[in-house]
């Protein structure tokens, strides 16, 4: 099993409320030099069977309809490699 | 684009063959001429985005405006207008000192695009227009209109735009108390949402947008600018979309409710304190908006320093500073002595606020950017001396044939059982349908003081909790009825928002209106427009209320095909005492129905033709002012005197829609009797404008049909509440289980 990773974030030019409060409050609670926050959502696909360019295809689909709303967010999608799974089941 | 990294008024002088790309920013060969003309040399790239969205459609109204100015000139006299067209918002006075501010605009394109953001920052921008009066928004209403109810991209609209007007509104703490909800296959791929917005103020404290005096300081506070929706006001509202060139879809704007509050506190705030000179909301063509407007209302000239607006993004271009759509902006001017007070309450508020600027002696806009000039124009010619066209219009040559196309020629029921089977599917089809799923979506009663809300037939809110002093609004369009005839049509929507309004026990006073047609280049497109506001302005005169504001939206069309011509009217009306109002639900069994009103057999543009012959066709129903003025009379008069304990206008669906929703509203049944002269369908189905069927308790039957027959109005009875059936007597009988089922279940299963 490989795990599949969708990083959603807005796009650049579009206002992030939630990543602002959170930077707003950042100097409030001392923690001082952050001068921007920007948030979003990250996905994990546990894929059944090989990885390959057909999988990698049907998640870009599922990630551009389902996951992410393309016209105010931009996705990434990247494999994460079966070490780091095993890595991070331990 | 060969442009100079800063194209500097100085640099534009020495380089006047520099080709700028105003035809991209939606600029027609003709108008940059007349830009070049006006300036003398042609325009560095500041003016020019200036310029493209100021001259835009949607800010100039260059198509319009020669037809809006009826509005004006038929303007009835009406003490009761304190602030008339052509500020931010309309204000009218309403007694006991307040004032009270409405408007309704559109967001109909960027909640096409995004259905969630479009919709919500259409509610952010006319909040603020409403705080730019200084008054303190109290409720909002959102005509909304949709594709076919059973269209897959009607399932991915639809509850976005809900779930936007919601989510802003309710975190904003404002009740949503009125507007609509229409389906029709004329607006797949052009949905229409409106929104409107009341706010309710003491009459000293009305603001207006202007910039006087040398010396006072241009202060931008709210959010930060960044690059949402650049280009939006010229590119997004004033092009039809073409889905081949998606590079023209602008980024589009995201609301932020919670700082839209802090704005409204901290504007509120400032103006009780007498701190501002000028005030105007940042909406459509953003800063080259504020800044132009601002500088031209008052005495002219303004200087901006463009570095020290406050940027969330810090490799915006000057052009794109000046055009941005950031939400949850505005302007304020102040004089110097008060600036301090100002930031320190901005600050209190957690709002960023920024000097930009001052008002100077001159009548230039002169805007500087790292030190140089990269703007130098006449403020007037930005924003007020746009082009006006005179576009040509014509009657198109389908229309003969669709008024020839008569609805009262379609098979009727023949028997009681047909009847019955067409009053399920009537008040089961998606248009009559019970829109409780979508409006409890949405909060009716934050703040306490909302009296009537959907689905009465006005919403009506609490301003003076001493008095029950209380405004009321009600919006309406049939853009059916506009097709067939848009004269006629605007003054039916004008007619039923009215009726609807007289229906809950207030007054009506002033209209505000939504102008959404298709695209003004086609000739038939503009006839239906212009016939349109003729139609209402004619209205607004007779019934002696002026249209106080209102916005237009054009190029609602997709290729060839244009969305019905929908003028949507919002009418508002004072009621003395909110105990006295008039719901739409039956209160108590025995009591008498009486039908006021003229019957005839008006079938043209009707829910019945829809319905059950998917037929448009014929004449709408008639108009008759005088008749629609002395049915509010009565009903206000019945209402105060306490004569009748419901009242219900009726409109599309005829009579038995406006029955069924009362009974079930009641959880109360009704007998009815087809009166003499009448067959039970027209009786039923009819559409016939100036009719309203009330309840009147048996002690005041004698007293209320006295005032009908003193002041010549025709008062019928045709029933009594009664029992948990509909029965037309003689034809049929519908349990309201069953006609509760068909009138509940129909929205929910299909976009639940």
């Amino acid at each position: 099993m490989a795990r599949v990773v969708v990083d959603v974030m807005l796009k650049p030019e579009i206002l992030d409320p939630q990543g602002q409060a959170v930077q707003r409050a950042l100097p409030r609670l001392g923690f001082e030099g952050i001068s921007d926050v920007r948030q979003g959502k990250r996905f994990e696909l546990e894929v059944d069977g090989p990885v390959d360019e057909a999988a990698l295809a049907r998640i870009h689909d599922l990630a551009e309809s389902f996951l992410a709303n393309t016209v105010i967010e931009d996705f990434t999608v990247r494999v994460e490699s079966e070490e780091a799974v095993a890595e991070a089941a331990k | 684009m060969s442009r100079t990294p800063l194209d500097t008024v100085e640099h534009a002088a020495a380089t006047p063959d520099v080709e700028l790309p105003w035809a991209e920013l939606g600029l027609k060969k003709d108008e940059y001429e007349r830009i070049v003309e006006i300036l003398g040399r042609r325009p560095t790239g500041a003016e020019l985005a200036m310029y493209s969205v100021m001259w835009s459609e949607h800010c100039s109204y260059k198509s319009s405006k020669v037809h809006l100015r009826q509005f004006g000139e038929k303007a009835p006299e009406n003490d009761a207008l304190l602030v008339g067209i052509g500020e931010n918002a309309g204000v009218v006075d309403v007694g006991q000192g307040y004032a009270v501010t409405f408007k309704v605009e559109s967001h109909n394109h960027p909640s096409y695009v995004e259905p969630y953001q479009g919709a919500a920052t259409g509610v952010g921008g006319i909040v603020r227009d409403i705080i730019a009066m200084g008054a303190r928004p109290v409720a909002v209403v959102d005509p909304l209109r949709f594709g076919a109810a059973d269209h897959p991209d009607t399932k991915r609209v639809l509850p976005g735009v809900v779930a936007g007007i919601g989510g802003y509104g309710n975190c904003l703490g404002l009740p949503n108390i009125g507007g609509e909800v229409v389906f029709d296959a004329c607006y797949q791929g052009n949905p229409l949402v409106n929104a409107g917005c009341i706010g309710v103020m003491r009459h000293e404290d009305i603001h207006l947008a202007k910039a006087s005096g040398a010396g006072n300081k241009v202060i931008l506070y709210g959010a930060r600018t960044g690059g949402d929706g650049i280009g939006g006001a010229s590119i997004l509202a004033s092009e039809t979309f073409d889905d081949a060139k998606p590079s023209k879809r602008p980024a589009v704007q995201v609301g932020d409710p919670f700082q839209e509050k802090l704005l409204i506190e901290c504007t509120l705030e400032a103006f009780k304190e007498k701190l501002v000179v000028g005030i105007q909301d940042l909406g459509a063509a953003g800063l080259s908006c504020a800044t132009s407007e601002l500088a031209s209302n008052g005495s002219g000239g303004m200087r901006v320093t463009l570095d020290d607006v406050p940027l969330r993004d810090s490799t915006l271009s000057p052009e794109e500073i000046l055009m941005s759509e950031s939400q949850e902006r505005m302007c304020a001017v102040v004089e110097p002595d008060k600036v301090d007070r100002f930031l320190e309450i901005c600050d209190k508020w957690d709002v960023i606020a920024t000097v930009i600027g001052e008002v100077t002696d001159g009548d230039r806009l002169e805007i500087y950017w790292h030190g140089e000039k990269i703007v130098d124009v006449d403020p007037r010619t930005v924003a007020h001396e746009g082009p006006t066209y005179e576009r040509p219009y014509a009657r198109p040559a389908w229309q003969d044939e669709l008024q020839a196309d008569d609805a009262g020629k379609l098979p009727r029921p023949r028997s009681g059982e047909e009847l019955k089977d067409q009053v399920l599917k009537l008040v089961g089809s998606p248009n009559q349908a019970s829109k409780q799923w979508i409006t409890q979506q949405y909060d009716h009663f934050v703040q306490g003081n909302t009296v009537l809300a959907m689905p009465e037939d006005s919403g009506m809110i609490r301003i003076d909790e001493e008095s029950g002093l209380g405004v009321a609004i009600a919006t309406d369009g049939n853009g059916r009825y506009a097709k067939l005839d848009p004269y006629t049509g605007a003054q039916l929507a004008l007619a039923e928002a009215y009726r609807n309004v007289a229906a809950t026990g207030a007054k009506p006073l002033a209209v505000s209106d939504c102008l959404n047609f298709g695209s003004p280049e086609d000739p038939a497109v503009m006839w239906q427009f212009a016939e349109a506001v003729r139609g209402l302005a004619d209205g607004c005169q007779q019934l002696g209320t002026p249209v106080t504001g209102g916005n237009v939206s054009l190029y609602n069309q997709t290729g060839e095909a244009a969305i019905h011509p929908t003028p949507v009217v919002a009418v508002l009306g004072v009621i003395d005492d909110v105990a006295r109002r008039t719901p739409v639900a039956f209160q108590e069994e025995g009591q008498l129905l009486y039908l006021l009103g003229d019957t005839r057999e008006e079938f043209g543009g009707s829910a019945w033709s829809q319905v059950i012959h998917d037929h448009l066709g014929g004449l709408p129903p008639k108009v008759d002012l005088e008749r629609e003025r002395l049915l509010a009379e009565i009903l206000i008069s019945a209402s105060r005197d306490g004569m009748i304990d419901s009242a219900h206008d009726l409109s599309d669906g005829g009579l038995i829609q406006a029955v069924v929703e009362s009974a079930l509203l009641g959880g109360k049944g009704a007998r009815l009797v087809v009166p003499d002269g009448l067959d039970a369908f027209t009786f039923l189905f009819s559409e016939s404008a100036g009719r309203a069927v009330v309840a009147v308790p048996r002690s005041e039957e004698l007293r209320f049909t006295d005032m009908c027959r003193a002041r010549n109005l025709p008062a019928t009875r045709i029933g009594v509440v009664d029992g948990d059936t509909v029965e037309v007597q003689g034809e049929f009988t519908l349990t309201l289980q069953e006609l509760r089922k068909a009138h509940e279940e129909t929205i929910p299963a299909l976009l639940a």
